[in-house]
């Protein structure tokens, strides 16, 4: 779908988890089917966004393209190196311009060691700082992400979860990497300081020229930070286009129904709104329908929708979908 | 931390009160006493012997002269006079004056010997062979756990916790006697029984050289002794290992780009000792004040047969010498180990 000289390409990435009966003699009874055959890039500088239900596989795309997850098949360039096939130094290498902010504030932090450790440590492995210089650094980042230098002593569960979010952010930025995966960075903070966590990011994109997969299910979150929105349901992705085009001329059906439950804050409109409402399950991703993934639920759904997975078709200039209807 | 373990000290000395006045009182309740024979005493005999020990006095006056000769420091100006009634386990001259402290008093099973001389001659040899015990429970147990949490289900893991099934459920009467035998008796590596450091010891405790002869006697009883300890670290590291390998901040090290090896050490190894150590404070103080059976098979001249037959005995001063002794290791070895918490919890404070 693109050339390999892109910053970030993902290619029919496929990411299965077995299934296992058995203590002793352990069997493969089936696959969680996490995700299942995606492609997408990201250019450099920009924010791409990846929305979808709990469970429909946006963190394990995430950790996949960073190999912290190994993807079953399927290739991910970044900068024209396909990461899949890097093992040990080469890889940790790598992890120098990617990093990625977790979505537990809470569990991502090791309860062992300091602030000043926790950020440090990854300058440190990476022979970026030693000593005065490394202690000046980490005291800069606490700085840029608006947390007081002199925390640098203390442990993680003496701060708050937006703190502790911030703490995470400045650990991801430390090695100055040029991509960053930010899996749910703020669903797990209050509404009032989500606002805060994100305009650090924008801030911090805008000064040094990062490059972010910001995956949520804020829909409006998506709206206002990416450029581009990747919408995923059940392991695949069923629509991508830039954020304007998504909001304005959605062409998936589920797509269609995600953004018809975004309460609109105006009565008037918000009585006069037609509701998409789903039937049903998200089915298992162990057996997963045949076809489209959506059809069980689609309103839509016709013959071929069960006997063939729709292609990723490229329906307008820069708007993709997966769906035999449009 | 200094002000904490001040404070700690101070409770040992009201937990080795409370033990010797539970141990005081129960011993004195069981029936029977050391001067009884399946053929009694003629009663002056044993009316003498009573008085030679004390044991003619009531029973307050008894405890507040244990009190006064093991618990109360004394500086005087008289030096001890040698006998056996006034074998002081402190004794430091200073200047004119004599620090005198702990005289737990003559056994009564001995004409000859006080405790402090137990304490003196049999407690260094348990103490050695506890610490070797421990060498091995450690440097094996710990390895073996490490190794099978991280190969978690494979033939690594299943034969590791196999070997520690193995270790834990062989009682030391059957794997003493065995190495005894293949290692002593048939294929003569090592002698069958005995001990390879005699009194004097040094600092009190320490054998005064460390060679091949003094190890060889060491080398099987301390592996059978530390065998089934090993086991229970080994399958306690397994355990909570597995547990913080699956923990988010072991996802954030690697994201890091930390090598492996540190992921593990660094970031799970030190989170997962802590039940590791907890375990290892009464296993000290277990291992370190004797170990009757294992001593018995290899004769070894430990403490351990003093804690057994002081009792059948009613050797009174024996019983609260060792008793006592336990709890003090007891105590300090848990002081350790809550100092050693605080090393690898820092969020652990003390004060």
């Amino acid at each position: 779908m693109s050339s390999n000289q892109e910053f970030l390409v993902v290619e029919r990435l496929v990411k299965h988890f077995p299934i296992t009966r058995g203590v002793i003699f352990q069997k493969k009874v089936g696959e969680v089917h996490a995700v299942d055959n995606i492609s997408f890039n990201i250019k450099k500088g920009e924010t791409l966004g990846l929305v979808g239900e709990s469970g429909c596989g946006k963190s394990t795309t995430g950790r996949a393209i960073l190999q912290l997850q190994r993807p079953t098949s399927g290739h991910v360039y970044y900068k024209g190196v396909d990461l899949v096939h890097l093992q040990g130094v080469e890889l940790r290498r790598m992890r120098r311009s990617m990093q990625i902010i977790f979505q537990d504030p809470y569990a991502s932090l090791n309860p062992r060691m300091t602030v000043g450790e926790i950020i440090g440590e990854v300058v440190y492995v990476h022979g970026l700082a030693r000593g005065n210089e490394l202690r000046e650094r980490v005291d800069a980042l606490l700085n840029r992400v608006g947390l007081d230098p002199a925390y640098a002593n203390r442990y993680p569960h003496e701060f708050s979860g937006g703190q502790r979010q911030r703490i995470g952010v400045a650990r991801a930025l430390a090695v100055n990497p040029e991509l960053v995966v930010c899996d749910e960075p703020i669903s797990a903070l209050d509404v009032s300081i989500q606002a805060q966590v994100v305009n650090l990011l924008e801030d911090l994109q805008a000064e040094f020229g990062l490059t972010y997969l910001f995956i949520a299910h804020d829909l409006s979150m998506i709206r206002h930070i990416s450029q581009r929105v990747a919408v995923m349901y059940l392991g695949t992705i069923v629509e991508l286009t830039t954020q304007d085009e998504l909001y304005l001329h959605p062409l998936h059906p589920y797509t269609q129904a995600l953004l018809s439950a975004v309460p609109v804050p105006d009565a008037i409109v918000e009585r006069q709104r037609k509701r998409i409402i789903l039937k049903g399950e998200v089915p298992s991703p162990v057996n997963p329908p045949s076809g489209c993934r959506f059809r069980t639920r689609c309103p839509l759904a016709v013959q071929v929708c069960a006997e063939q997975r729709p292609d990723f078709r490229e329906v307008s200039p820069q708007h993709f979908v997966a769906c035999h209807l449009v | 931390m200094g002000r904490y373990i001040t404070r700690r000290l101070i409770a040992l000395i009201m937990v080795l009160l409370v033990v010797s006045a539970i141990t005081f009182v129960l011993e004195h309740a069981v029936p029977g006493g050391p001067f009884d024979r399946e053929k009694p005493l003629p009663p002056e005999i044993k009316a003498n012997l009573e008085r030679r020990y004390h044991l003619d006095e009531p029973y307050w006056k008894q405890y507040a002269r244990f009190l006064n000769d093991v618990m109360i420091p004394h500086l005087t100006t008289q030096p001890p006079d040698g006998s056996i009634e006034s074998d002081y386990l402190i004794n430091v001259h200073i200047g004119p004056l004599y620090f005198l402290w702990m005289n737990f008093g003559p056994t009564i099973s001995s004409k000859t010997r006080t405790v402090n001389d137990i304490f003196r001659q049999q407690l260094p040899v348990s103490f050695q062979l506890g610490i070797m015990a421990m060498m091995v429970a450690i440097l094996l147990g710990i390895p073996l756990g490490i190794l099978a949490a991280l190969k978690q289900n494979t033939m690594f893991d299943y034969m590791g916790m196999g070997l520690a099934i193995i270790g834990v459920s062989i009682p030391v009467i059957v794997l003493g006697p065995l190495m005894v035998w293949i290692f002593g008796v048939e294929l003569k590596l090592l002698p069958p029984s005995g001990w390879g450091a005699t009194p004097p010891y040094r600092l009190g405790f320490l054998p005064q050289s460390f060679g091949w002869e003094y190890f060889k006697y060491a080398i099987m009883p301390a592996i059978v002794l530390g065998l089934g300890s090993s086991a229970v670290i080994a399958r306690l590291t397994r355990a909570t290992l597995l547990q913080v390998v699956r923990e988010d901040y072991i996802r954030t090290a690697r994201s890091k780009g930390l090598e492996e090896r540190l992921v593990i050490t660094r970031h799970a190894l030190k989170n997962s000792l802590i039940p590791v150590v907890t375990v290892l404070g009464p296993m000290f103080a277990a291992l370190v004040t004797g170990t009757f059976v294992t001593e018995l098979i290899f004769g070894i001249p430990g403490m351990g047969r003093y804690f057994v037959t002081s009792i059948t005995n009613r050797d009174y001063p024996v019983i609260m010498g060792t008793v006592l002794l336990y709890a003090f290791f007891l105590v300090v070895a848990n002081l350790v180990v809550d100092i050693l918490y605080a090393y690898l919890d820092p969020r652990i404070r003390y004060d």
